[in-house]
């Protein structure tokens, strides 16, 4: 009884607070989708089905497929990048460690939008990237880099890109080194070793980084207007046009509910893939 | 000087209109939206410093010091509260009860929908004698002739901005933007709010920019496919200083915007193609909720004198349509932004914007495909 009682009293204010700020308008959305729209926004309250009908319109469900494709190729690349980067900042010595983790975040104390912004001014046709490629004479016009599809995996990467490396910074730091000199005196070399011991033991690590990058990253909707100049539409510039444009909150609740039954089973595949390769110990 | 770019004209007059017709179309909901409210008896030697006023308005519209010389001049108090967007003060006021407003600033077909609604006073105009600074044409408008329920503070156009000196040529239509010179690809941007996204195609293409029959609106779609294939961005809110660093060379623009481009680059014009354009309005409403018309009624006729009203042009580069505040300009500002010498017969040319009911979910959706494309 007295044990319930501490475990209520230390889970119970993050627990409400999460209660209170994510449950309930996460239910508000749920309810928006089977309302029809109001003349200014808002809701007329007589139920529909139309707002599920327009979502699996081919055109949204193209939407859709580009924001999979675009934090899919972020997500990659992330785990490309990500991966040594985490690899070498687990082995630095211990002040080096530190100063390498602070320079890692280090980043995320600026606004993210001026950062964006600051893509801006390397991307574009007058911009420092062009700019040096022609006063060094390697190209004649400067290149189209901002507004293009790359552009958007470019910002989204750099974003993002700490969130994958910090959770295999975690996994690869706690691996115990012992397990590589028991793989090296029974004869493996160091790919080998890195193969069969320290992947298997990083894989969860893996999984929660790469959803780490990719559910912000398919949400985003700062990213594809700034740096991809409008031209490409993701799901998160969707969504937010319905609210605050084309006045639709119900179809735009609907839009978000989709995304968010997507990642919910994105999160739940995770858990459910980390349980299995950890053996259940402490998942 | 004020240069924060009124966001409000991207998203709010996005929203644009509510014409008479589509609170019947808008199905459903709020169609019983019919009763124009009968005027109040008002007191024209009403003690006005005992009342006060409360005043929406979008961020820096209007001189900061208004309350202070509006006291000083009538003797009412004024609070001011500030507004982002049409839809975000219309909540406030249709969401029934005294919203505490005595005066807002909405967008013409706004201002409708809440005469519609019976919850805008009529204008009383005994009460507001700088009614007579205003154009002729400034009492004709589309969404309230007249002026019986809302007096007009600035008006404007849509059209193209551009830098003669990297186009090589004046353009002077629609399609100078929708299927440009090769030269100029990549170096053109278009508004990215629904309306005015589609509205050049829509012009070049002999259409209404109300248009909602879905063979012309093929055509639209089809028009700005293809038109993205040249296009920099979409851009609501920094296409004129793509135009100061050339990284543009010619946008769609509205015309007060254009002229924060001309600030920084006198190389910059701003033309209203052949075809044709919108007119937009913004206007004051006094609400029906107001316990303070009378000092309501003198902060409108305050606005519309001369010296205040002069203010949205010289600040913000807005046209007012207060005949002896524009006639009050400095001949010099009009020459360094000469759109601003547009005269109210040509702005009337342009067609007024109207709600569209139901087709703004046909427009959206085309916007998304274009996007998409």
């Amino acid at each position: 009884m007295k044990r319930s009682l501490e475990r209520l009293t230390l889970l119970g204010p993050g627990l409400g607070y999460l209660t209170v700020l994510m449950v309930v308008p996460l239910a508000l959305v749920l309810s928006y989708t089977i309302f029809q729209r109001g003349r200014f926004g808002g809701l007329v309250y007589e139920p529909t089905t139309e707002n599920f009908l327009r979502a699996v319109d081919p055109l949204y469900l193209d939407v859709l497929v580009t924001s999979v494709e675009i934090a899919g190729v972020t997500t990659v690349l992330a785990l490309l990048l990500g991966f040594p980067t985490a690899y070498v900042i687990a082995r630095l010595p211990g002040k080096w460690k530190t100063i390498a983790l602070v320079g890692l975040v280090l980043p995320f104390w600026t606004n993210f939008l001026i950062r964006t912004y600051a893509w801006i001014v390397l991307l574009s046709p007058a911009g420092m990237i062009n700019d040096a490629l022609t006063g060094w004479g390697l190209i004649d016009e400067p290149l189209q880099l901002l507004y293009t599809k790359p552009a958007i995996v470019a910002g989204l990467l750099y974003a993002y890109l700490p969130l994958m490396v910090l959770p295999l910074f975690a996994a690869l730091e706690k691996q115990d080194d012992q397990l590589l000199e028991a793989a090296a005196n029974l004869g493996a070399r160091p790919a080998k070793a890195f193969l069969t011991v320290t992947l298997p033991l990083t894989l969860p690590a893996v999984i929660t980084g790469c959803v780490f990058v990719f559910v912000p990253s398919i949400g985003n909707f700062v990213v594809p207007e700034l740096l991809g100049g409008g031209q490409t539409a993701m799901v998160g510039n969707l969504i937010r046009d319905q609210f605050l444009k084309a006045r639709d909150w119900p179809f735009g609740a609907t839009l978000a509910l989709i995304l968010v039954a997507m990642l919910m089973l994105l999160l739940m595949l995770q858990a459910w893939s980390a349980r299995r390769l950890t053996g259940d110990k402490n998942a | 000087m004020s240069r924060i770019p009124p966001i409000r004209r991207a998203l709010a007059g996005a929203a644009a209109a509510a014409l008479v017709l589509a609170a019947a179309a808008c199905g459903g909901g709020d169609s019983g939206a019919t009763a124009q409210a009968t005027p109040d008896a008002l007191n024209p030697s009403a003690d006005l410093t005992k009342q006060t006023l409360t005043v929406s308005n979008w961020d820096a519209y209007m001189p900061e010091d208004l309350p202070t010389t509006f006291e000083k001049a009538v003797g009412s108090k004024v609070t001011v509260t500030k507004h982002a967007t049409n839809e975000e003060i219309m909540a406030k006021l249709t969401a029934g009860g005294d919203s505490g407003i005595d005066v807002a600033f909405v967008s013409g077909p706004f201002a409708q929908a809440l005469a519609e609604q019976g919850l805008v006073e009529p204008i009383h105009a005994d009460l507001i004698p700088n009614l007579a600074n205003l154009y002729p044409e400034a009492t004709n408008l589309a969404y309230d002739p007249g002026n019986k329920f809302s007096v007009p503070y600035t008006w404007g156009t849509t059209g193209l901005c551009y830098r003669s000196d990297l186009t090589g040529y004046e353009p002077d239509s629609w399609n100078d933007l929708l299927s440009p010179k090769p030269e100029l690809a990549k170096k053109i941007t278009m508004l990215q709010t629904d309306r005015w996204l589609m509205l050049p195609a829509q012009k070049s293409l002999g259409y209404s920019a109300n248009t909602t029959d879905p063979a012309e609106l093929a055509k639209v779609k089809e028009k700005l496919t293809a038109a993205k294939q040249s296009l920099l961005a979409f851009d609501d809110t920094t296409f004129y200083s793509r135009l100061v660093s050339g990284e543009a060379a010619l946008v769609e623009a509205w015309d007060g915007w254009c002229n924060y481009g001309i600030t920084d680059n006198d190389k910059i014009k701003f033309t209203v193609p052949k075809e044709g354009s919108d007119l937009w309005v913004d206007t004051m409403v006094v609400l029906k909720t107001s316990k303070n018309k009378e000092a309501a009624h003198a902060f409108i006729n305050y606005i519309l004198d001369p010296k205040i009203h002069s203010w949205a042009v010289q600040n913000i580069l807005y046209k007012v349509p207060n005949k002896a505040a524009m006639e009050s300009i400095d001949p010099a500002l009009i020459k360094q932004y000469p759109n601003l010498a547009t005269t109210p017969a040509d702005l009337l040319k342009g067609e007024t914007l109207v709600d569209l009911g139901e087709g703004a979910t046909d427009y959206s959706r085309i916007v998304t495909e274009v996007a998409a494309s």
